[in-house]
């Protein structure tokens, strides 16, 4: 009794921070879509008109088609990186792991401009095929482009998801295997990757969420015929205020939520959770060295590729002009230098902001996860539901939201509304980037076999203690997948920053790159601005990836462990 | 619920502006201390401005809140029950129409002398004294030096000449549904060149891009960047560009506007005072000094200051070809605001891939018929481009107020009725306009094989 009693409160707990800083605020803005715009009465009709409405018929195809092929792209990037690095010893794996993440940390505008100064229709690559070849390939236009950019930008969810549940397999399982005459690719496919399924689903949902609900990238390319472009220019223009928009959001999230629902049947009824532990992950061996060669040259190739724009990207930070040329006119420190003077305090508080969110991401992702998975408190699916439904609900609603819902709510002491108040935004960045750290704790616990916990309750544990000495160390892994990936889309989140930033001292980095990018002369700074933080972000992935391989390894060589 | 949380804070609204009123009588120096400013004008513009304000104002903090205009209007609108801005500063005079219709400014009388009443055809201040116009602005056409030598194509000098063959896929605009300076060009080709003329050149205009672009800065980067080659911009996007060393040029075509940019004191702002100063900065011979600035190039208001203009430096007081051509009607420019926007992203923005294959065709056809006098062709041709330039709509439905309703549709009051729905209509327009490029097209075709 006293166990159901506790998660009750843990879960009451939980329900209520998302009803208050999710449900109400957006529920505040997005109920007009289900009012009748003469009346104010409650209707369906906007949705019957959304149905009815053949550009956003081709919107709602065009977006289940990039989301579903940018899952394959993500998928191709992904395993072979994760193959080399969980099943090998080399020297390059936290390379890898850390370079991995990089592609997440896509800085607002100028990696945008970077891309088209790349790939774009004139950009570098082009301008060469055209000077050598005489022909050019479209990279950045249309669906196609959109997908390349998605896939590219959103594949280390795979790669970090996998990576931890790879990890985390139970090196017995794939000796057994061995013995009994396994090896190889078919070992991989019939009994590792199988194990690893959780993670791969929970970065490959992560994938297909997040480009069927993303704004930024079809933005950039000026593709409109899509769900998420389709509803934010509908809500964000001047005085008007077209329902659509907002039928728009109440679809992407129940959508979001119905192919949630169907990854988790994918995993129904099945275990894939291995009881020993602590034994350091799957077995690694030695290459050889023509193989040594040729796992490099992939290596190497793909991270050419997904690190193509922050290639770029640094290029423009250095460069003086670059216009209508393969490489810019010439090279510079002077905007590294305007930078340094100016933001320094855009630094800390990028850091600060993104840190806390995804710490506090990740202590609410393990705990939805242990309440959904270990607790039969009634209604449980609906915390992992709606935390993960945040991310569909676009950044100007959920702004919008916190303006309308917080503003005439003083916090007691410092006398200001809470929607004014620095706090708000890091509560913003927590609730907008929680879906990644849920997806990944709960795979983590998927891969915790339960008779664990039961043994330590049989030897006296009480379930606090359980939970804090056996559960969270061994959700370990998936718990610094899901802070790394909170915390490096944390850092460079705009636009619910940019509606609640009520002070430039308290504005974090994504900010000055907008305030930058708003002028011609700004583009060397913000691209240099962007680099800044994508050093900061990868620097901080790198520590937390050293921490973890330092604690494995330091367990690894206790005796007794 | 807007209006509830209004009455109630309209007694303290009203001993705000008392007490502002009280203070207005004291000398000028004693101005309040802190100063915040809502606006979505670049670092380069705020910066100097907020440089040369605070050291002619020791001890004034000035806190530039920079927001998109759109985000910056939702922020002002939504914090309006515990206000802490104290002005609004942007290009858009509809932006500050819409916090005017939401009753979120307060008037300002300017103490400064000497600034004319008009700039080109457009009256530099709101005739009800909401909000002021410090600098001009108007629109016209920016080209990438780079991009056009190497791929051969003439430099641009009026609207019409970017509805040419030689320009398909080479040109980039924002759409005037998310920038309302991009609004305020639309309109003026529809009142310069007449509804029917203005769309159809408009849209053999639109038929060329490479691609409508999502904030109205889209327009100016892509054509730095040399992503596509010719945009049509507002005049510092432009004059900056080349201020900050890219190689582009620009251009004022006959058919313009020439648009305030403006600054206007929000509604029980905290500090009243250091506001007005603020304005009064703006507008002094300093302030408007300052936007020669090659960083921030605007065109000044007061008519004196352009003898210390730089070189080739356009003034709009003495140089009449700019923005006098069109008498702008700002009242038919309001009604149907957001109906025009909306004809645009329906028929332009959201369907610009049969646009541009329907445009491709039709100069192919062209093309393959030039010199061979094929009256069959020709005739197919014409039917081709008057189905592209049909519209849903004439100008007298645009002029309707009750159908144009369909697009504001911001219910003040519970008893506000409007009939139809703005996805409705849409939905007619697009199934319209899309079987008529796709018959245009294939139109084309067949007259090119003739």
């Amino acid at each position: 009794m006293q166990r159901s009693r506790n998660a009750y409160i843990v879960a009451t707990f939980l329900a209520f921070f998302l009803l208050v800083f999710l449900v109400v605020p957006v529920f505040k803005v997005i109920y007009v879509a289900f009012q009748d715009s003469a009346t104010g009465a409650l209707t369906l009709v906007n949705f019957i008109d959304f149905f009815k409405t053949s550009l956003f018929q081709e919107s709602f195809f065009n977006s289940l088609y990039v989301a579903g092929m940018s899952v394959l792209l993500a998928s191709l990037f992904a395993l072979p990186l994760a193959y080399f690095t969980s099943r090998f010893n080399f020297g390059g794996t936290l390379l890898i792991q850390t370079l991995g993440i990089v592609p997440l940390i896509m800085p607002p505008f100028v990696g945008a401009v970077a891309m088209q100064l790349l790939f774009g229709s004139n950009g570098s690559v082009n301008l060469l095929l055209d000077d050598w070849f005489g022909f050019t390939i479209p990279f950045m236009e249309g669906l196609n482009g959109v997908i390349l950019v998605e896939g590219i930008h959103y594949f280390p969810f795979i790669l970090i998801n996998l990576s931890a549940a790879l990890a985390n397999i139970d090196r017995s399982v794939e000796e057994a295997a061995q013995n009994l005459g396994s090896s190889g690719f078919r070992l991989f496919r019939r009994i590792v990757f199988p194990l690893a399924m959780p993670g791969y689903l929970a970065g490959a949902s992560l994938v297909f969420l997040k480009a069927f609900d993303d704004l930024g990238t079809p933005l950039l390319l000026n593709v409109n015929n899509m769900l998420a472009p389709q509803a934010y220019l509908r809500i964000s223009s001047i005085g008007i205020s077209d329902p659509m928009g907002y039928v728009i959001s109440v679809i992407l999230v129940v959508f979001s939520l119905l192919s949630l629902w169907a990854a988790a049947l994918a995993t129904k009824g099945k275990d894939y959770t291995t009881a020993g532990k602590g034994t350091g992950g799957l077995l690694k061996r030695d290459m050889r060295s023509f193989e040594k060669a040729g796992a490099y040259a992939v290596i190497i190739l793909l991270l050419i590729l997904v690190l193509s724009p922050h290639i770029g990207l640094a290029l423009l930070s250095f460069g003086t002009i670059w216009s209508y040329a393969v490489l810019p006119d010439g090279f510079t420190t002077a905007h590294y230098m305007e930078v340094f003077n100016t933001s320094g305090e855009f630094i800390t508080n990028t850091m600060f902001y993104a840190g806390i969110a995804a710490l506090f991401d990740v202590a609410f992702g393990t705990a939805i996860a242990y309440v959904v998975l270990r607790t039969d408190v009634i209604g449980r699916k609906w915390l992992d539901y709606v935390g993960t439904g945040a991310i569909a609900v676009p950044g100007v609603v959920l702004g919008i939201g916190y303006l309308r819902t917080f503003n005439d709510f003083n916090v007691p002491f410092i006398d200001k509304p809470l929607a004014s108040w620095w706090v708000i935004i890091i509560i913003a960045l927590a609730v907008r980037r929680l879906p990644y750290a849920l997806r990944a704790c709960t795979a983590a616990l998927q891969q915790v076999s339960i008779s664990l916990e039961e043994a330590s309750e049989n030897l006296g544990a009480n379930k606090a203690t359980t939970v804090r000495k056996i559960v969270v160390p061994l959700m370990a892994g998936g718990m610094v997948a899901g802070f790394v990936t909170s915390f490096a889309t944390a850092a460079v989140e705009l636009s619910a920053t940019l509606m609640l930033v009520t002070s430039e001292s308290d504005a974090p980095l994504a900010y000055g790159i907008y305030v930058y990018m708003q002028s011609a002369a700004g583009r060397g700074p913000g691209a240099a601005l962007g680099i800044v933080a994508v050093v900061v972000v990868a620097l901080g992935t790198y520590l937390a990836h050293h921490f973890i391989e330092r604690n494995k390894k330091m367990q690894i060589s206790t005796p007794g462990k | 619920m807007v209006s509830l949380k209004a009455s109630g804070k309209l007694f303290k609204s009203c001993l705000l502006t008392a007490g502002a009123v009280a203070l207005f009588a004291l000398p000028a120096q004693a101005i309040e201390k802190q100063l915040t400013v809502v606006t979505s004008f670049p670092k380069d513009l705020t910066t100097a401005f907020k440089t040369a304000f605070e050291k002619a104002n020791p001890g004034v903090k000035v806190e530039m809140l920079k927001k998109k205009t759109t985000a910056g209007v939702k922020y002002i609108q939504e914090t309006a029950s515990n206000n802490s801005a104290d002005l609004f500063w942007a290009s858009a005079p509809d932006a500050f129409e819409v916090l005017k219709g939401d009753g979120l400014l307060q008037k300002y009388e300017v103490k400064a002398t000497g600034i004319p009443d008009i700039i080109g055809s457009y009256p530099i201040n709101d005739p009800d004294g909401f909000y002021k116009g410090f600098a001009g602005a108007g629109y016209g056409i920016m080209w990438n030096t780079r991009y056009l030598k190497a791929k051969k194509i003439p430099a641009p000098a009026e609207w019409s000449d970017l509805t040419k063959a030689v320009y398909h896929g080479h040109t980039g605009m924002s759409a005037p549904s998310r920038s309302g300076t991009t609004h305020l060009t639309v309109e003026t080709i529809l009142q310069g060149e007449g509804w029917d003329n203005g769309w159809k050149m408009m849209k053999e205009i639109a038929g060329n891009f490479h691609t409508v672009t999502e904030r109205s800065f889209g327009v100016p980067d892509g054509v730095n960047s040399g992503q596509f080659g010719v945009g049509i911009v507002i005049d510092f996007f432009g004059l900056s560009s080349m201020g900050s060393g890219f190689p582009v040029e620009f251009v004022y075509p006959t058919v313009t506007t020439l648009v305030p940019a403006n600054i206007g004191m929000v509604k029980s702002a905290p500090h009243p005072e250091a506001a007005a100063a603020f304005i009064e900065f703006l507008l002094s011979q300093e302030g408007q000094e300052m936007l020669f600035n090659p960083k921030i190039r605007r065109l000044p208001v007061r008519p004196e200051i352009y003898a210390k203009a730089p070189k080739d430096f356009p003034n709009p007081f003495t140089d009449s070809s700019i923005g006098a051509a069109v008498k702008f009607n700002v009242i038919k420019s309001k009604d149907r605001y957001n109906l025009v926007n909306a004809m645009f992203d329906v028929m332009i923005t959201y369907r610009l891939d049969d646009l541009r294959e329907a445009t491709k065709a039709v100069q192919e056809a062209e093309k393959a018929q030039a010199g061979k006098n094929n009256e069959k062709a020709v005739a197919m041709i014409a039917e081709a481009r008057a189905l592209i330039a049909a519209l849903p709509i004439d100008e007298a439905k645009s002029m309707d107020k009750e159908f144009a309703a369909i697009f504001k549709k911001k219910r003040k009051k519970a008893t506000d009725k409007v009939t139809g729905r703005q996805a409705e209509v849409e939905q007619q327009w697009d199934a319209v306009v899309k079987g008529n490029y796709a018959k245009a097209k294939s139109l084309a075709k067949k007259a090119a094989s003739l």
